[in-house]
């Protein structure tokens, strides 16, 4: 069950054992925690005796996940929306530049030479 | 059951070819016996590809020439007695056994998946297309041809053309299909002008007695070397090498949940012809370094675009789209490593463990993304929505599919136990040889996966639950077909030297020792 890497070796079997041992020490914290604990009361959020909105409502939608990021790469993706113009002559264009470009690189030394 | 081995390698084409073209006639007397006969078809054409492949690991190269009975008879000898390889020969080795394997499997998986929910009329044209579809990978796969493997690229182009506009609602999917069948066309058109030159230098179309010229030659002529760029380009469109990638995303996206997780197959039958083309009939004749370069650098390219443009996905399947785009960059990185050193003859530790990685990380490919496709199939069957600002919640109903979900993120993602990782740490270690900042690239993209994998988790299954959505499950034999994949893939994960001993190592020494399925075919 080992595989060797060209740096080392790689054995499931070992991150098995260690994820199952790793587990039941959580297990056993989880299971020393405070026993008074009521549901209800307890587990709903304060803020600041404002009433809580529906979860509906404040769920994160998929549009919204990782803004921070993307805002911060705003110029990057501006670009590559650009590039992504989802019209045919365009994909044509790139395949047809690409192919240029390989020519250049691979047939042009052997011509010079 | 030798003799059904001897023919194998042509009747795992005939069977679904034949089953195809009787389906429709089937289709209109029962549509029971219709499934039963693409079923058999499909299953049969399983048992013998598993076979062939067992054989081929175990013995080596087989090769069949269609009307003829022996290895001899690939020869036509001419009245001057020169001879010469002009029958239609199929040549399966290791790597072309590798590849059937995938494409089988994969379409096995598919039609169970089918059978679940494509009940429409129209679904007699669904499975003809299907068979023919599993007819074009598995003829690209085991042809020693090059004009038989240009027929079957426009036999698979053109079956999954029509298949992603199987669904015609609001006329995106036609829009997708044509801009497919533009590119693969453009593509095709391509690869056969390349074609041409190759007959017009060397006379020949078998591509073990063209390597074998250019073998003998040492050196690769002018009108040889266009037609590699031409298959280099060509082929790379196809298996989606960024930045000629674009209408991959189109392309999967629309598409049933099947058929986008059969055209991942599709398209590594693309990069298989690109790896046939690189290693067998060029070989070390051609510029390595160069072309190692190359393909080093399509691959960070499709790598990097790949996991940022997926980033900003508010349709889930374009989103794993462009996920399988950074994947076909793992391939390719892998690849071009591979390939830096095989002019010098001996190949170097580092190159050989590159190319296992990336030849494991093909099969692995097509299994987590294809997993996670048929899972976003699955939501969409129930939700009738793809837009990951209209989802919520659906861990509450749909937990089977939530756990397979999971298991592909995790996958796809590089996270151990599973198959992604070992394909990925051997790729990892491999190219760090090579630079450190590609291998840094490399590990930071597929953190990157995770995090887009976790939105989607976070997006389609977390969260309260929402009405407008009906609370049940996929149906079950989508069902089971995901938990197939699931198994393949955490086996593969927990025996990875099971699978790279067996199955992979095979597939790289043929590709690198060329020799046997050059000298195979004799005369020219």
């Amino acid at each position: 069950m080992t595989l060797n890497t060209y740096g080392g070796y790689w054995s499931p079997i070992v991150w098995v054992i260690a994820f199952v041992v790793a587990f039941l020490i959580v297990y056993i914290l989880w299971g020393m925690g405070e026993r008074k604990y009521k549901k209800g009361e307890q587990t709903k959020p304060f803020i600041s005796g404002t009433e809580e909105p529906s979860k509906q409502e404040v769920h994160v939608r998929g549009g919204n996940v990782y803004w921070g990021f993307t805002e911060a790469l705003k110029g990057y993706y501006n670009l590559m929306k650009k590039m992504h113009t989802g019209i045919i002559n365009d994909y044509v264009l790139w395949f047809i530049g690409i192919g240029a470009i390989l020519f250049l690189v691979i047939i042009l030394p052997e011509v010079i030479k | 059951m030798n003799e059904w081995i001897t023919h194998a390698p042509i009747l795992i084409i005939a069977i679904p070819l034949f089953a195809a073209f009787l389906t429709p006639l089937v289709d209109r007397v029962s549509r029971r016996g219709r499934n039963a006969l693409v079923f058999i078809a499909v299953i049969l054409t399983l048992i013998l590809t598993l076979a062939l492949a067992k054989d081929v690991f175990d013995h080596g190269l087989r090769i069949y020439t269609l009307g003829g009975g022996s290895v001899d008879s690939t020869l036509v000898t001419l009245p001057s007695g020169y001879r010469l390889p002009v029958r239609i020969i199929l040549e399966v080795d290791g790597m072309s056994a590798f590849m059937v394997v995938i494409s089988v499997l994969i379409s096995f998986v598919g039609l169970l998946y089918s059978f679940s929910h494509i009940k429409e009329n129209g679904a007699g044209k669904y499975y003809t297309l299907f068979l023919l579809m599993l007819v074009g990978m598995l003829g690209m796969e085991v042809t020693g041809d090059l004009f038989n493997l240009f027929v079957f690229l426009e036999i698979l182009s053109i079956s999954s053309a029509a298949l992603i506009a199987f669904y015609a609602r609001g006329g995106k999917p036609v829009e997708a299909s044509i801009k497919y069948i533009v590119i693969s066309s453009l593509a095709a058109l391509f690869v056969l002008f390349a074609i041409g030159l190759l007959y017009g230098e060397y006379d020949l179309l078998n591509m073990g007695a063209i390597a074998k010229k250019i073998s003998l030659a040492g050196e690769i002529p002018f009108l040889a070397q266009i037609a590699f760029v031409l298959f280099l380009t060509s082929f790379a469109l196809k298996a989606g090498a960024a930045p000629m990638h674009m209408w991959l995303p189109d392309a999967y996206g629309e598409a049933p949940g099947a058929i986008s997780m059969v055209l991942v197959a599709a398209t590594q039958a693309s990069l298989y012809a690109l790896l046939r083309v690189c290693f067998t009939i060029y070989g070390a004749a051609m510029d390595t370094a160069v072309i190692g370069g190359i393909l080093i650098i399509l691959g960070l390219i499709s790598i990097f675009i790949g996991v940022t443009m997926a980033l900003i996905q508010i349709d889930m399947k374009r989103l794993i789209g462009y996920a399988a785009v950074a994947e076909i960059g793992y391939i390719l990185l892998a690849v071009g490593v591979g390939i830096f050193e095989l002019a010098k003859g001996e190949i170097s530790d580092y190159s050989m463990k590159a190319l296992q990685g990336g030849i494991f990380h093909i099969f692995n490919d097509v299994m987590d993304i294809g997993l996670l496709f048929l899972v976003v199939g699955a939501v969409m069957y129930v939700t009738k929505e793809s837009n990951l600002n209209k989802l919520g919640g659906l861990a509450h109903s749909m937990k089977y599919s939530s756990i397979f979900f999971i298991i592909g993120m995790a996958a796809v993602s590089g996270l151990p136990p599973l198959n992604g990782f070992a394909s990925k740490i051997l790729i990892y270690e491999s190219v760090y040889k090579v630079s450190p900042l590609i291998s840094i690239i490399a590990i930071l993209a597929s953190m990157l996966m995770l995090a887009i994998f976790v939105k989607i988790f976070h997006s389609v299954f977390m969260g309260p639950k929402l009405t407008e959505y009906e609370r049940k499950d996929a149906p079950r034999l989508m069902l089971c077909s995901m938990a197939i994949l699931a198994a393949i893939m955490i086996f593969f994960g927990l025996f990875p030297d099971f699978v790279v001993n067996n199955i992979v190592n095979p597939a790289v020494n043929a590709l690198v020792k060329n020799l046997p399925y050059i000298s195979a075919i004799g005369g020219a």
